[in-house]
This record gives structure tokens, sequence and C-alpha cells, in this order.
């Protein structure tokens, strides 16, 4: 019984860890471009929660809304005022420019916010449910039904759509895509601001189960990116196979070897499976 | 001859232009150069401690009559050198044991501080330490408690704060008296942070449990930067100990406290041992889910008009909040050193030194419930010892011993309401 409960609660991580890579690997996928301001995203998100708590008492719906919206909205200003016209020069200013960002944004959260850690008081999904013996939070339950109903909406976005088909004709070939009337300024700041969006609603549900602050960014940009790695730059549905391996993972070599040994397991299979498969799970060679 | 003239003329002429030759009469401030996490995990611990250092040099610098027998209180600046102010300078290590190193050798060579403080993390102390003993400059160590920062033969580095062995110590006098009471403690549980800190603390707790024939049921080492600790409540969960001991940082005490709500697992007691568990954030976020937790603390506020009561209004005043215990001790190594570089008369890292060797600070001079301040000759506090408190609705009471205790012990803990 005990081991069921570290395996579901390994599941319902790593679908965590899945919604928020979802969002990192779809940039990759769009623009060959990495985002290392990632985590920041999802941090926003975090502090957006608090504020739509705090100020305006709104419940789970309200500030999940609330950060997708307004991360969304950033995305898009980012794309425009930044990476559309870093997107010119060469690959490390676009590398570099992100990395920036980050650092921008972090400590422009800790200007205004302070380094103090906080967390959202008592919400609509603070409890647990018992199902047959196994707790599960409510949180990390809706988050993690949630983060897997978006990556697949997600993955039907972009491979059954016209929008998505737009988006991929961009990502394959510009001027093509030009030719063919898609003014591909526009879909690439639909995909910053998806992108983001996401972020922002992993970042909303992450806030009722975790207390942040500023630096927490850095933790979860960091999770991304080796879940976007193994599941295959630019793969969504190797995102959340990727997220719910490591996930697992942890939990279960948290559980029987000791939790300081979770991350060598995690980082030597993924090292190995690279070795194996450098494209990762779903990645095109 | 002319060209010599000439040359002393021109010397003296730049000296004057920059100000020297004012300075070497008289010294009219002290440099101490302050290293803590500013920013990062525990940036909210360094910055409550900025403010409670901030606080300490208005005391000694300005005039506070109202403040009792602390030392350097009544009057303005040191006395001892005309009145010469303390000039703090902090720097921001971000919990990082390299950067703490770096910084403290910034400090030395280009800010030219005159003494050392720092530096919260004990693997960070470590490092910064042994900087500071490199150049000779007197390095206190406000709060942080691993045992290997003194006892290394360093004759620079100084420590005001308990360290693991007293707490390890304080626990297991606890845990019998609480058995004589008839509480059953038939096993504990130690969940550490894997760095210096948390292993050192651990390590001297399982030396005493093994002393005072107490088992340990399950020790756990975790990264204080875990996003998910829900395996490690499930081992606890599995092996049921009657008291959990937690070593934990800021962000991981309070996932502990909300994921053990989660699981629904609940000890009959558990202690955090301060850190995490005093650190501001703490009781607003888990108030609700962790009461009865159990802490430790060498700070109470005390009765209205008294000396710690006025100081924590001015800390209050400045911040907002009540001085927690980290701060406080970070303040009182602060007051101990003030009053060591008063004695010395001087800036010199040398004399400072030989004050530092001589302290002997008594209880009441103290903001703190220690026995006293003196330094043996590895530079380690022996009159420093502490207090057991618990979380009473939103805040922490006196409950341990009970001839100081101000509130009643309850056990087992509530934890959080049916």
């Amino acid at each position: 019984m005990l081991f069921l409960q570290v395996i579901v609660g390994g599941l319902l991580l790593g679908a965590i860890y899945a919604l928020f890579s979802s969002g990192l690997t779809l940039i990759w996928g769009m623009m060959n471009f990495i985002n290392f301001a990632h985590g920041e995203f999802v941090m926003l998100g975090m502090y957006v929660s608090l504020l739509v708590v705090v100020w305006l008492s709104g419940g789970p719906a309200a500030f999940g809304f609330a950060a997708a919206v307004a991360l969304f909205v950033l995305g898009v200003i980012i794309y425009a005022g930044l990476i559309r016209h870093v997107m010119r020069g060469p690959m490390l200013a676009q590398i570099l420019s992100t990395f920036g960002l980050a650092l921008l944004l972090r400590y422009t959260a800790f200007f205004i916010f302070s380094a103090n850690f906080v967390s959202l008081p008592q919400t609509s999904l603070s409890g647990t449910i018992d199902v047959g013996g196994i707790l599960m939070p409510l949180a990390q339950l809706v988050s993690g039904v949630l983060a897997i109903v978006l990556t697949v909406g997600l993955h039907f976005m972009l491979t059954r759509t016209t929008i998505g088909s737009r988006l991929l004709a961009v990502s394959e070939d510009r001027n093509a895509a030009m030719l063919m009337g898609i003014r591909p300024n526009r879909m690439q700041a639909l995909a910053w601001g998806l992108s983001a969006g996401a972020a922002g609603i992993a970042g909303a549900l992450m806030a009722i189960s975790y207390p942040w602050s500023p630096s927490v960014g850095e933790t979860f940009g960091l999770t991304a990116f080796v879940v976007v790695a193994l599941g295959g730059f630019g793969s969504v549905p190797g995102a959340l196979y990727a997220g719910l391996i490591i996930g697992l993972i942890q939990a279960i070599s948290a559980f029987w070897l000791g939790p300081i040994y979770k991350d060598i397991v995690v980082y030597a299979l993924f090292v190995a499976l690279l070795w194996l498969r450098p494209q990762g799970l779903m990645g095109k060679a | 001859m002319k060209r010599s003239c000439l040359l002393s003329a021109t010397l003296i002429l730049t000296a004057a232009l920059f100000g020297w030759t004012s300075r070497a009469g008289a010294v009219d401030a002290v440099k101490i150069g302050i290293i803590w996490p500013l920013t990062g995990n525990a940036g909210a611990a360094g910055q409550a401690s900025k403010a409670a250092a901030e606080i300490a040099a208005d005391i000694v610098n300005n005039a506070h009559p109202e403040l009792g027998d602390l030392p350097l209180a009544k009057s303005a600046g040191l006395p001892n050198l005309s009145g010469a102010k303390l000039q703090l300078v902090f720097v921001d290590h971000q919990g990082n044991p390299s950067l703490a190193q770096q910084l403290a050798t910034r400090l030395i060579t280009q800010d030219k501080v005159n003494v050392l403080m720092g530096a919260y993390q004990s693997s960070c102390s470590f490092t910064a330490t042994a900087v500071a003993e490199r150049y000779g400059i007197p390095f206190m160590v406000g709060e942080s408690a691993a045992l290997n920062i003194t006892g290394r033969g360093f004759k620079w580095v100084f420590r005001g704060t308990p360290i693991a062995t007293d707490y390890a110590r304080t626990y297991m006098r606890f845990f019998a008296d609480m058995k004589k009471q008839g509480k059953k403690i038939g096993s504990i549980a130690i969940v550490n942070e894997n760095t210096d800190y948390g292993t050192s603390v651990a390590n001297s707790i399982i030396d005493e449990a093994k002393k005072a024939n107490i088992p340990v049921a399950i020790r756990i080492p975790y990264s204080a930067s875990s996003t998910d600790v829900s395996a490690q409540v499930l081992q606890l969960k599995e092996k049921q100990p009657d008291v959990v001991i937690f070593i934990s940082y800021t962000a991981d005490s309070i996932l502990y406290m909300k994921t053990m709500r989660n699981l629904g697992y609940k000890p009959p007691m558990v202690i955090g041992d301060d850190s995490g568990f005093s650190d501001p954030s703490f009781v607003p976020a888990v108030a609700d889910v962790a009461q009865g937790v159990m802490n430790r603390s060498a700070w109470v506020i005390g009765k209205p008009g008294s000396t710690t009561y006025k100081i924590n209004e001015m800390y209050k005043a400045k911040t907002g909040r009540d001085l927690d215990d980290t701060s406080a001790r970070n303040m009182q190594s602060f007051f101990a050193l003030a009053d060591a570089i008063n004695r010395a008369g001087s800036t010199e890292p040398e004399k400072i030194r030989v004050a530092l060797t001589q302290t002997d600070l008594k209880a009441n001079q103290l903001m703190m419930g220690y026995q006293g301040v003196k330094f043996d000759k590895t530079g380690q506090n022996i009159l420093a010892a502490t207090y057991l408190i618990q979380l009473h609705g939103k805040k922490y009471e006196l409950v341990w011993p009970d001839k100081a205790a101000d509130a009643k012990l309850e056990w087992p803990m509530a934890g959080w309401a049916k």
C-alpha cells in the first residue's frame, strides 16, 4: 500500500513537471530557440496567483485563469520587444538574451516581493482525498489531470488545427509560409504567448502546494530542461512521458535508496538514455 | 635637497587632498564586514539578520541609556576609541560557499574592513573563516552551528552562538524530562538537510542519543532545494518514531509540514532545529497545519519594559515583525564583537583578537538566554545555552525548561484542526 502511494505521488509530481516543460518544448519545436527564462515564467505565475488571492480573494479557477492570461500577455510582449530582434543575431546572442531576461525577471521579483518565502493561504484545492487508502493532495491531482489535458490539447492543436499547421509551417520554412499568406511574427508571438501561458498555469497550480521565493525559477527551470531533453526537444508528448518518468524514478529511488540518491539515479539514467538515443525519447533525429 | 623638499610637499598635499592626514590621528569609524545570504534560498533569514545588525549598530553608535546593562548602549560610539562609530559593509554570498570565500577576501583586501562577521549557512562560514584566518582578521561567527567551524586550530575565529553539541544535549535532557513525566519516547527520527549544518547537527544528535540510550529509528538526509518530500514523509510514516527532529532550512521545512498534512502523517512530536522553523515565513505559511511543533530558541521577547522587549520594539518598528532567534543570536554575537573592539581600544586586528579572547560578558549584560559569553581556546563560547519553544496559535511560546517556561507544553502536538 505504501509503495502504491509512492508511485501515485511520483506520477502526480511528474505530471506537474510535464506541464511546465511543455511550454519550453513548444518554443524549441517552433523556433529552435532555447528559453532560459522559462522557470521565471513559472515563478511569475506563482506571484500573480498570490496577488489575485490577496487582493481579490479569488479562488483557484480565478487565479489560474489570471496567471495564464497575464503570462500569455507577457510572453507576447517579450517576443515583440526582445526575441523578434535577437532572432536576427547570432546563436550566442539568442541564448544570452533569455539568460539575461531570466536574471532581470528574477531580480525584479526580488525587488518587488522581497526574498521572503511566501505561500498561498488555504484554498478550495488545499485538501487531500483518500482513494482506497491512497492519499492524493487535491492540488496535485488537479494539476496532474490538467497537465495531461493541456499537454494533449497542445499536441492536438499543433497537429490537427489550422493554427497548428500555420505554426508548424512557420517553423519548417519561414519564407514559404510567408508566401502562403501566413505572418510568421504573429505565429511566433502566439507560440510565446502559449508557452508562457502554460508556464503561468503551472505556476498557479504549484503555488497551491509549494512555498516559494523569487529564486524558485532556478529549480523549476533546470527540471524543465531535463524533462525536455529526455522527452526530445520539440516534442510535446515527449515532455509528458519524460515528466511522468522522471517524477516516478525520483519518487521510487527517494523512497528505496534515500532522498539524496534520487537525483543521482535520475541523471544517471538520463545520461545513459542520451548516450543511446541523443534525440531524446520522442525527438526527431 | 630642493627636489626632495618638493617631493615631500607634493606628497603632503596629495595626502591632504585625499584626507589621509585627518584620519591618521583618530579613528572615526570601525568597519565591520558582514557576509550573509541576502538573496537565494536563505535570503529571508539573511535579510532579517541584516535588519538586526543595523539595529545593533544603532544601539552602539547612539546613546541608548534605556537598554540597561547591555554593553555600549549608554554611550554614543565606542568610548575607548574616542566615540568612533561602527560602519557596516554588507555583502551577499547567496548561500554559495565559494562566493562567501571570494567575498571575505574582497572585504579584507579591497574594503579594508577591520573585522568580519557571518555567514549563516555553516558551509559558508566554513570557507569564509578560513580566509580571515589566512589574512589575520578577527571573524565572529554569528550563528552557524556546525562543529567543524571551530576546532581547526584557528586563532582568528570566534563563535558566540551555541553549537550542535549544545543543542543535541538540550534535546536529550528534554527527552529525559519527558520520560520522567511518563511520555513514551521509544525511538526518534532525524531528518536533516545534507550540507554542513544539517549533517553536523544530525551527527551530534545521533551521538548524544546513543549516550542517552534512545534508539534512532531512521535518519533521512535530503537536499534543501527538494521540490517534493513525500517519499521522506512516507518513510517516516513507515517507521513510526515518537519524535521527529528536523534540521531544515526555510522552503523545505514549510514543504515538510504541508506534505505531512497532505499525507495524513502526524508523529506525537516534531522538533525543528531552529533555522527554517524560525524563519519569518514559517509561521504564517504553516500555522494551521503545524500546531504544537517545537523549536529551540535562546531568544525570548520578555515582559514589557525589559531590555529584550525594548530591543524587540526597535526591531518591530524597523521590519514590522518580531525579532527571531537566528537574528537575535547574530545580534548578540555582534554586541560581543563590538565590546571586544571597544576593549581593544584600537582597530589593530591583533589587539581586537586578544580582546576577544578576554571576553567575559555576564548573563545580565546579554540579550539572549545564555549563561554568558566567554571564548575557549578554539574560539567557541562555552557559556551558550538554549530554551525550547512550542508553536501555539500564531506564535512560539517558551515551554521548557519548566523554571523559565511561560506556557504549558502540549504533548502530543495537535498538528491541524480535524
